[in-house]
Formats: structure tokens, sequence, C-alpha cells
């Protein structure tokens, strides 16, 4: 670890959370309604959207049919995805001749797209047309993001209002996501990453003959595109096999730190609406610092992890002094690639410009564990916002238990069905991350997709279905992922992950919008302070550390000790 | 639901247009016209010829050239229609084997401390770059092939080191393609090999 690459995390971490301030701030006027620098252009288009649809403005909806009109919006996404999918062949703008994808791969790219999550079977170059990256993935990388900001939205509703039956209309909120925050962003981010060289060409291929006259087909297409919005929706799918780890979707410096900045923004932006809406800005604050304690520590551990080097390598002669590069790029250097590697896996964004499944083992431990933790640090675009609600609610339950009194958090008193609804929501990813881990360890065809051996094999099937459950995408790459058994296995978690937490979690929503707001007495305890940051961040591990720490003590903990037993696989 | 349909539906037509077509086509035209190099893969010409790009990584096996980093993409490496990471960890046999393989190779060519980027492969496997130590192992091996005393070598090692955006963004590199072309400019003769 050196000054000058804590200097580099700090001033992108500190990039982010200057312009998170004031765009938190425009978010909350986009979402309430108010008129913004953008209204004059935008509103146009936004009535002429309504008016197409058959929406009315001004009509809002309970939670259930807020949650229903999600899931139908959501179905009918995941359906013309698939379909896109299946007739890539014939449709147009496939330069490089691309057949149609296999059913199980189509379902398990449509859910993963349409679920945020972004798992990627498949190698983007070899396998996808220009059609399909631009009008089927980056479509679904919009609108998986804008549902995310509208069911993040409607929860801070809940807290915000006093005994509503409503929590806005999902069809405005998703259109005013959509519209006013995530395509303006990525007009603007797609540009800078031009500029930065990340090419933009409908052109399929270039053929160079390379000094030593050998042909090199180099892919191309429209990246930068694709690039600013998989990064702002935190959805993280390459156009690329490699992700940002490839040259032309990451050429330098510039374009890494845009890419971390980009995909940091809306979720941190988000704990400033938050504060703004419920009308106490110290609560966002709160939410804020815990996240960010996290996510800077578990960057500390990966750097430190990763300038360690491998002493295997080591015993062979190697010169360790620049760390472990075994699956990473000279010019991005260890510290960036750190906190890419925390910021990507703490976001639920999943893009890498690391191969996570070459990471010492601790390197490696970080990454899956923030995943684990349920994608909250930020989280992914709203999904972490919501998700930390939920874990707040718990955090208030458990301090009301310790004084004995009713929990309340935000002036809404918690009770028996929010804390049923919240336990329902938490313990479905564990269920499905567990679950599913422990089969495909039992399989003998799940274990020949195996890239390692030893305790590395065991992590490269817990990352996957904790990356699918948590809706990340990234992996422990090198695990044949792209059979049956995994493509549906794993497509299946994505979508319990996504909606079998989130429907518990609208419930809860509706549940405290109907309440009354009491007023903060001096038995009440404070959420906004540092006790209850502390017992927050408390929660958060001790959660995590109850329901996986046996699982990792057999992968990545085990293999840290085995590495310096010189043990090899 | 069916009441939900509608909406759905025509959302999500709209959308597809406006997000998955006219955003990406309109960032597509303003690139090609603003910045049609890099909009077009930054390609490196010599004689009207695509020699490759300055971003994506080339195999060098000639004593002529410096070499790239090894690469896991493509049989041959630097597939760049296939960008690939190795993805073995640290434990792996196979890593351990294959870096054993490099070392040895390295230390039979004369080098006495070799660089962890000499033997490792990025996670791309398309890395264009080097870091300045394993260029500098290198300089001593080009000069011999090309007959040129080592000083010459060294300068144009040192003019084409990358430095850190404003002094801390980033990494100090060397573009291997670009290093190499430069030497081509500078001793004739190496388009014979």
């Amino acid at each position: 670890m050196t000054f000058i690459g804590w200097f580099q995390i700090l001033a992108v971490l500190g990039a982010v959370i200057v312009c998170a301030w004031p765009f938190g701030l425009y978010m909350t006027r986009v979402f309430i309604g108010e008129r913004t620098p953008l209204s004059p252009l935008l509103l146009p288009i936004e009535r002429m959207f309504y008016i197409a649809a058959g929406v009315r403005l001004e009509k809002e909806q309970s939670w259930l049919a807020y949650t229903l009109a999600m899931l139908t919006f959501n179905a009918s996404g995941f359906l013309l995805l698939f379909v896109l999918l299946r007739l890539q062949s014939l449709l147009p703008l496939n330069p490089q001749g691309f057949g149609g994808v296999a059913s199980d791969l189509a379902f398990n790219t449509a859910m993963s797209f349409t679920t945020n999550t972004n798992w990627q079977a498949y190698g983007g170059e070899t396998t996808m047309s220009h059609l399909v990256q631009m009008a089927g993935l980056a479509v679904q990388n919009f609108l998986s993001a804008a549902t995310g900001i509208a069911l993040a939205i409607a929860v801070i509703r809940a807290f915000a209002r006093n005994s509503a039956q409503t929590l806005g209309n999902f069809w405005v909120d998703v259109t005013r996501g959509t519209l006013y925050v995530l395509l303006p962003l990525s007009i603007i981010v797609a540009l800078l990453f031009a500029l930065t060289g990340v090419p933009q060409t409908l052109a399929g291929s270039v053929e160079a003959t390379t000094l030593e006259g050998v042909k090199q087909t180099i892919a191309l297409g429209p990246v930068a595109s694709q690039e600013a919005i998989k990064q702002l929706g935190t959805n993280g799918g390459g156009f690329f096999n490699a992700n940002a780890a490839h040259p032309f979707e990451n050429p330098n410096a510039w374009s890494n730190m845009l890419s971390i900045w980009s995909m940091l923004l809306i979720s941190t932006a988000l704990t400033f609406t938050f504060g703004r809406m419920v009308g106490d800005r110290r609560q966002g604050n709160a939410l804020l610092v815990a996240m960010y304690a996290l996510l800077i520590t578990a960057t500390a551990v990966v750097y430190w992890a990763e300038t360690s080097g491998n002493p295997l390598l080591a015993k062979a002669g190697v010169d360790m002094a620049a760390g472990n590069l075994e699956g990473k790029e000279v010019r991005f250097g260890q510290a960036l690639s750190a906190l890419y590697v925390v910021a990507t896996t703490g976001l639920s964004c999943g893009a890498v410009n690391t191969m996570h499944n070459s990471l010492m083992p601790l390197g490696g431990l970080v990454p899956l564990f923030l995943i684990q933790l349920g994608e909250i640090l930020p989280g992914g675009v709203g999904s972490g916002l919501y998700g930390m609600i939920v874990i707040a609610i718990l955090t208030v339950f458990i301090a009301g238990l310790m004084v004995g009194r009713t929990p309340e958090y935000l002036g809404k008193k918690i009770e028996a069905r929010e804390m049923k609804l919240a336990m329902l929501a938490l313990l479905i990813l564990p269920l499905v991350i567990l679950g599913f881990a422990a089969a495909a360890a039992m399989l003998p065809n799940a274990l020949e997709s195996l890239a390692n051996a030893g305790p590395r094999g065991l992590s490269e099937i817990l990352y996957a279905y904790s990356s699918a459950a948590g809706n990340n995408g990234s992996a422990f790459a090198g695990l044949s992922a792209n059979t049956p058994w995994y493509n549906t296995t794993l497509g299946i978690a994505m979508l319990l992950g996504r909606f079998a937490y989130v429907v518990p979690v609208m419930a809860i929503a509706g549940a405290i919008a109907a309440k009354k707001k009491v007023p903060a007495s001096s038995g009440t305890f404070p959420t906004h302070g540092p006790l209850f940051v502390g017992l927050l961040i408390g929660v958060i591990l001790i959660l995590g550390g109850l329901q996986y720490f046996p699982a990792l003590a057999l992968g990545p903990i085990v293999e840290h000790f085995l590495m310096h037993a010189g043990k090899t696989f | 639901m069916l009441s939900h349909l509608r909406p759905a539906l025509v959302m999500l037509s709209l959308f597809t247009l406006l997000a998955g077509l006219i955003y990406p086509l309109a960032i597509t035209g303003v690139a090609q016209v603003l910045l049609p190099s890099g909009a077009n893969g930054s390609l490196v010409l010599r004689a009207n010829q695509v020699v490759g790009s300055e971003l994506i990584g080339q195999t060098f096996l000639s004593d002529r050239y410096f070499w790239s980093r090894p690469s896991a993409a493509g049989e041959k490496g630097h597939d760049a229609a296939g960008s690939l990471g190795s993805n073995l960890g640290p434990l792996s046999k196979k890593l351990i084997d294959r870096v054993e393989g490099d070392v040895a190779a390295l230390r039979k060519a004369g080098a006495m401390s070799i660089p962890v980027d000499a033997v490792t492969t990025s996670a791309s496997g398309l890395d264009p770059h080097i870091s300045p130590g394993y260029a500098a192992l290198q300089i001593g091996r080009v000069a011999a092939a090309r007959s040129v005393p080592e000083a010459r070598v060294r300068a144009a090692v040192e003019t084409t080191i990358e430095r850190p955006a404003l002094g801390f963004l980033g990494e100090p590199r060397i573009n291997v393609l670009r290093l190499n072309l430069a030497l081509d400019a500078a001793s004739p003769g190496g388009a014979d090999r």
C-alpha cells in the first residue's frame, strides 16, 4: 500500500460524494414532480409517453398495484429480450453474423438483464449482435435500473407520508427515472468515455496485420454508449468478455476513474434524496456513513491482500514488489484495481477491471462477502437503498428489544407485521445462495464446470450463486457457467433474489405508509447519530457472518492458510 | 394485471426506440464526427496498413521486438476477437507451472530479477502495456538483435514511458506496440525478420 495509492482511492470517492450531493437534490425534485433545468426539454416527451401508454399522472397506486405494475413491466421486458436473443440471426445490425442464442442461455441472459444482474454466461464479442447489445441488453440496462430507482422512491415515500394509502405511480416514476436521471447522465458519460478512447462504431471488427505479419481480428462496436449505462445503472454487463478490463471498455486511468465514479454516483445520491424526502437530511447521512465506512475498510483489505503478492510465485523466483498481477492490467495499478473490486461488489454492479478468480484468497473473500451482505454498500441503484432500509428496520428492532420499547424508524412504529415481512425478505438470499451452492457442490455435472480445484473450486460455485441471487453479475470467471444446469439454476436465483426480495419489501412499504407518524419523544432511539451507525454496521456484519461464515471458512479462508503452507492444487 | 399490460407494452416499445436505438445511434454520430480515431478503435497505420490498435496488445516473438505480457486470450495469445483472462487462482498448479516455465526462460536469457508483469497474464489477455521494469529487462536482448547500442534502445524506452495522469492517477507504463514502432522507425531494416 502506498500513500499515492490511497490518494487515488480517496480522490475518486471524494469526487463521487461531491457530485452525489447536488444530484441527490436534483433527483428529489424530479420525483416530487417539481420543475428542473431539464423540464423544458423533457416535459413534452414525458407527456407524450403518458398519453401513448394511457397513464394518468395524478393517479397514484397502492403498494399492491405499484408492485403488480412493476412485475408486469419486467415480465414483458424479459419476454421481449428472450425473443430478441432467440431470433438474433434473423435480425439486422449483425455484422459478424452470429446465430440465435440457445434457449437455456437466452433464459439466463434475459433474466440476468431484467433483474439488473448482468451475469454473463457468454462472451459478448463472440455471441451478441450489435442490435441485441443496443436494443435488447442496453434497454434493460436502463429499465432495470429505473425499476430499482422507482422502487426505492416508493419505499422512501412510505416513510415520508402520514397515514397514506398510496406510494406514487410506478409508470410515472419509471419514466422519470429513465428520462430525467439515466438518459441525460448516460449521454454525458458516454461522450466522456469516447473522449478517453472508448470506441463507438457500428462496424463489427477490423483486420490488422501485426508487426510480425500475423493477422489480428479486433472486435469493435458501439461500446461507449453501452459502457455509460452499464456503469450508471450498476448493471455491469460488459460489451466484451473481459468486461471493463478490456482496453476498449476501459483504456486508461481516466476511463477507470470515470467507471468507478459513475457506478457509485446514483446509489450514493439516493441517500441524499432519502434524507431530503423524509425531511431529515441526517437520516440519509447516517446510512451513507455506514456504507462508506464499510466500503473503505473493504478496500483496505483487498489493497493489502493484493499488494502483499503471491508467496508461491515469490518462491518461483518472481519479484512480487508490484503485488499480484495475474488477472490485472498494468495501466490501472493495485489501488484503483482494489477500489474497483470493492465498489463493483459493494454495489450490485458486477463490472470488473480485474479477474476476481485470480485475486488472492483474502482479496477474493472480500467481494464474495460484500455480495452476501445483500448488496447494500451502497448497493445497486435503488435496490441498495431499500435493502439498507430493511437492515435499518432490523437494527431499530434489535435496539428496541434491548431496551424493551416498541421500535420506531423515522416516526413510524415497527410492529410484528413489518418484522415478519423483513425477515421473509432477508432469508431469501441465504436460502437461494446456500441451497443452490450445496446442490451444485454435490452434482458431478456441476462440478465438471470448475476451473480450479481445491477450496477455490468451492468459492467459484459459492460466488456464482451469491452473484446471481445478489443481482451482482460479477464472477469467479473460469467456471464454465454456460451449461443447462447453471443457466437454469442461476436464472432462478436471479429471479428470486430480485423479486422474491422486493415483494415483501413493498408490502412493508404499504404497511408503513398507512401508519401515523408519531412525534419523537425522549424515549425515541435517534437514528442519525454515531450509536445508530455503529449498531447498523454491527447488524450488517453479524447477520452476514452468521449466515455465511461456515461456507466462507471452507473456501477463501482455508485457502489463505493453505497458501502459506505452500500447498497447490 | 391486465390493466397494466398496455402501459407495460407501450413504455417498453417507446424506451426501446429511445434508449435502444436513438441514444446509441446519436452517440455514434457525435463520436464519429468529433472523435473519429478513438471511435474507430485507435487504429495504428504504417504505410497505409493497419498494424493494430494502440489500445490492444499483440504478440511479439522476435528478439528484435519488446515482448508483451503473457496472454490467456486465444491459443496463440492476444486474440482481440475473444478477450480472456487465465482465471487461475493463486494456488493453481497450472499457474505455478506456467510461471516457473516463464521464469526459467527469462533466466536463461540472462535476467536477474523478474518483475511480476513479465510472467503473469493480464485480465483481458489484451494488455497493451508493460511495466518500465519489464522493459528494462529486455533492452539488452533487443539491442543485440538489432545490432544497435543499448543506449539508443534505452532512450527509445524512456521517451515511450507514459506517466500517471496529473502525476498520481494510474501507473507508469510502456505501450509495447508504440515502442516497437518507434524502434522500427529509428533502425531501418525493421520490416524484415
